[in-house]
């Protein structure tokens, strides 16, 4: 099963790399990873998202918690959550499929972001099943490029993942 | 105080309290080994390899539960530690590693003798630090203990550029008190409710029985757990780690478990109903296959470490906290708890134990004229009286060991059981010998391992170590040759080990005492002589059966309830 682990680690030299060394050496999945500071300097937040059995995903964040630089961590798919990841794809849009990929945007309230005579960039916000929707709606022919950010999380309600 | 970074080290390091350092100069630690010159508190033993300085501190860390420290150079004397850093490891001992870097300036350019030493031990150390500026050196020391020594402990790294110690920069020094790390908070004591519920399980059964292992050694909880195995007369088997906590001459001893344990404690493990698990971790050569594991027990597994606990096999009752306190509270639960354990059943139980043990599973032949490596071990604890520090490399050798020395106090059985590092021993033994001087120190050896830190006998001489090296000597990597038969058809590739030094020549050449004996009879004077010399450091080559073999055996793959039992035998 898919899980999406969010992690707040200490925004130290090394420690995305003690994240990314404990998956190879130990043989799990990783099918994305996003970090970035937080409003407090000192802390990274990383959303991981993983796949595996309850006993490999136990053995993961047993094994994420026990690194020096993990302050906090949380299995988002444990509770209720929101995810969000962003992709920009750059299309080809040629005279007649102009229309044809605007209109489609608008059915997934994506923006249009840059605009060539023969491409069209789209930015598109969601989880990464909406994304993974968008791109099956297109015609494969005409994706130049595709950049996702990996999904970060955030539990619904009023609690929150800090100190 | 206003101290430079090399003096600030070593000022560390006295605060710490620490007496021994194992090490090698090289470049980028030369400032540091300045200030070592021009103090006294703390002793620098000067190995010949630098990978002997990280056993020696491990092998220090083991006998005494203080943190072994090591400083080596960058680059090399780094990659070189690094087989001593992944035995700590393997094995939860306490070790601080100071390694010199390339200067701040040039880190990443490739300079001379440069690696990157945070990036190559991140996968074996507990923790690992890169001090970039001086006023975070000291802190990052005291941190470097607490987190070796603390919690699961372990190896940790620090890895100090040059120009942080550079004697004409120097800055107010203060050593921290005490240290807190938000990141970092091990659990100090187990949960009393999942303590009684073990309790009350532990009241009900009838055919328990006791697997412990390293963690007890670790956690000093040799006597807690002790009483606690006595005060129920319940069955108790160590792991190889384990060894010694509970004496392995207690009536309520089975052995050692596992792939070399006796028939009795693989029997009684594959028979239990509740079994009791305690700082020991399940590993693959103590369970054999997991699916055949315990087949009908209900498991309770008090382990320091979370992530231990439904590793590799699932845990009914999982108690996370230190092994000692969590025994304690356990001893007082049973104390005062309504209920007893299960008299007439545990009777029956301990009479099926004796049909097990009355097969005699470690017997060998006492006749024979080819001294049998069992007996020699047997010898060496006659001699020795039980009471020495025996350390050992890898292989059939350790087995015997381990198998044949029962060991009846903790810490004495020093061993690298989950690396599996041959070369361990010798520089082990020199880490023992230098925390206790007097005591009596044995090495027990192969020709293979021996050889693959001889360097130190070197050390030894320099540091009037004077350990007992009993080489059980069989012309074999012995467990690769034994495999080699078992499940290759004896083809006995690349395992032959005949072409040797001579040892008796080898070893006086380095200015100790070398003996050799191959007959049954002349050996237990032999090994007398040997330990009536106190001051001096003797090889003893014992040239031993090459056909024998360590039985029981549980072949890879298989349950505790197979094992061959003597040479020939099919499956029992």
């Amino acid at each position: 099963m898919r899980h999406i682990i969010s992690i707040l680690l200490e925004n130290e030299s090394g420690a995305l790399a003690r994240v990314a060394n404990l998956f190879t050496a130990r043989g799990y999945n990783i099918e994305s990873l996003t970090v970035a500071p937080t409003e407090d300097l000192s802390l990274s937040r990383m959303t991981l998202v993983t796949s595996g059995s309850d006993e490999i995903i136990e053995q993961i964040t047993k094994q994420l918690n026990k690194l020096i630089d993990t302050v906090k961590l949380v299995d988002l798919t444990e509770g209720s959550h929101i995810e969000r990841e962003m992709m920009m794809i750059k299309l080809r849009a040629e005279r007649t499929q102009r229309e044809e990929i605007k209109r489609l945007v608008d059915i997934f309230r994506g923006k249009i972001i840059d605009v060539t005579d023969t491409s069209y960039t789209v930015e598109l916000t969601g989880a990464a099943s909406k994304l993974n929707a968008f791109i099956e709606a297109v015609d494969e022919d005409l994706i130049i490029e595709v950049v996702r950010t990996g999904p970060s999380g955030i539990g619904r309600g009023a609690k929150g993942l800090g100190l | 105080m206003e101290l430079s970074g090399g003096e600030i080290i070593v000022q560390c390091l006295k605060d710490e309290g620490v007496e021994h350092v194992f090490g090698y100069p090289g470049g980028a630690v030369l400032h540091i080994y300045d200030a070592i010159f021009k103090q006294k508190d703390v002793k620098h033993i000067l190995v010949r390899h630098e990978q002997a300085a990280g056993h020696a501190a491990d092998g220090y860390a083991r006998a005494t539960g203080k943190p072994g420290v090591v400083l080596v150079t960058s680059g090399p004397g780094a990659t070189n530690v690094v087989t001593g850093i992944a035995t700590a490891f393997m094995d939860s001992i306490p070790m601080v590693v100071l390694t010199g870097q390339v200067p701040t300036p040039v880190i990443g350019s490739d300079a001379f003798q440069e690696v990157d030493t945070v990036g190559i031990t991140r996968p074996c150390v507990k923790h690992n630090f890169l001090v970039k500026r001086l006023e975070d050196l000291a802190e990052t020391i005291k941190k470097a203990f607490y987190i070796a020594t603390s919690g699961r402990p372990g190896p940790v790294v620090v890895d100090i550029p040059k120009d942080v110690t550079d004697p004409g920069v120097k800055i107010p020094y203060k050593y921290p008190s005490k240290v807190k790390m938000r990141s970092y908070n091990p659990v100090v004591k187990g949960h009393l409710g999942q303590i009684k519920k073990a309790v009350k399980i532990m009241m009900e059964a009838e055919r328990p029985v006791f697997y412990t292992g390293g963690g007890v050694v670790l956690d000093d909880a040799a006597k807690p757990l002790t009483e606690l195995v006595e005060k129920l007369g319940f069955p108790i088997t160590q792991t190889l780690m384990g060894l010694g906590a509970y004496p392995g001459s207690g009536k309520n001893f089975l052995g050692m478990l596992g792939m070399h344990g006796t028939y009795e404690a693989n029997m009684a493990m594959h028979e239990t109903d509740v079994l009791i698990a305690v700082g020991a971790r399940f590993d693959d050569r103590v369970t054999g296959h997991v699916k055949q594991f315990c087949p009908d027990a209900t498991i309770i597994h008090i382990d320091i470490d979370p992530s231990s606990i439904s590793k590799n096999v699932r845990v009914d009752v999982p108690i996370v906290g230190p092994v000692k306190q969590v025994l304690r509270d356990m001893l007082k639960v049973v104390g005062e708890s309504d209920d007893q354990p299960k008299k007439q059943a545990l009777k029956q139980w301990w009479e099926q134990i004796e049909k097990w043990r009355s097969m005699d599973c470690m017997k060998y032949d006492r006749k024979s004229k080819l001294i049998k490596p069992q007996h020699a071990v047997e010898v060496l604890h006659k001699v020795t009286k039980g009471e020495a520090y025996v350390t050992s490399d890898v292989g059939q050798h350790q087995m015997f060991a381990a198998q044949f020395y029962r060991f009846d106090k903790p810490r004495r059985w020093i061993n690298s059981g989950g690396l599996g590092t041959m070369g361990f021993g010798l520089p082990a033994a020199m880490g023992v010998q230098m925390a206790f001087p007097k005591a009596e120190v044995a090495v027990v050896t192969g020709e293979s391992s021996i050889q693959m830190c001889i360097q130190e006998l070197a050390t030894c001489l320099q540091y009037e170590l004077p350990i007992k090296i009993i080489l059980l000597n069989n012309g074999y990597m012995g467990m690769v040759r034994q495999w080699q038969e078992f499940f290759y058809e004896s083809r006995y590739s690349q395992s032959g080990m005949s072409v040797t030094p001579d040892f008796v020549k080898l070893t006086e050449s380095f200015g100790h005492v070398g003996m050799r004996v191959d007959k049954t009879k002349d050996l237990e004077g032999a090994m007398k002589e040997a330990f009536s010399l106190k001051d001096r450091l003797v090889f003893l080559d014992v040239v031993v059966d090459p056909s024998e073999n360590v039985y029981p055996m549980i072949a890879a793959g298989k349950g505790h309830h197979e094992m061959y039992l003597s040479p020939g035998s099919e499956l029992v």
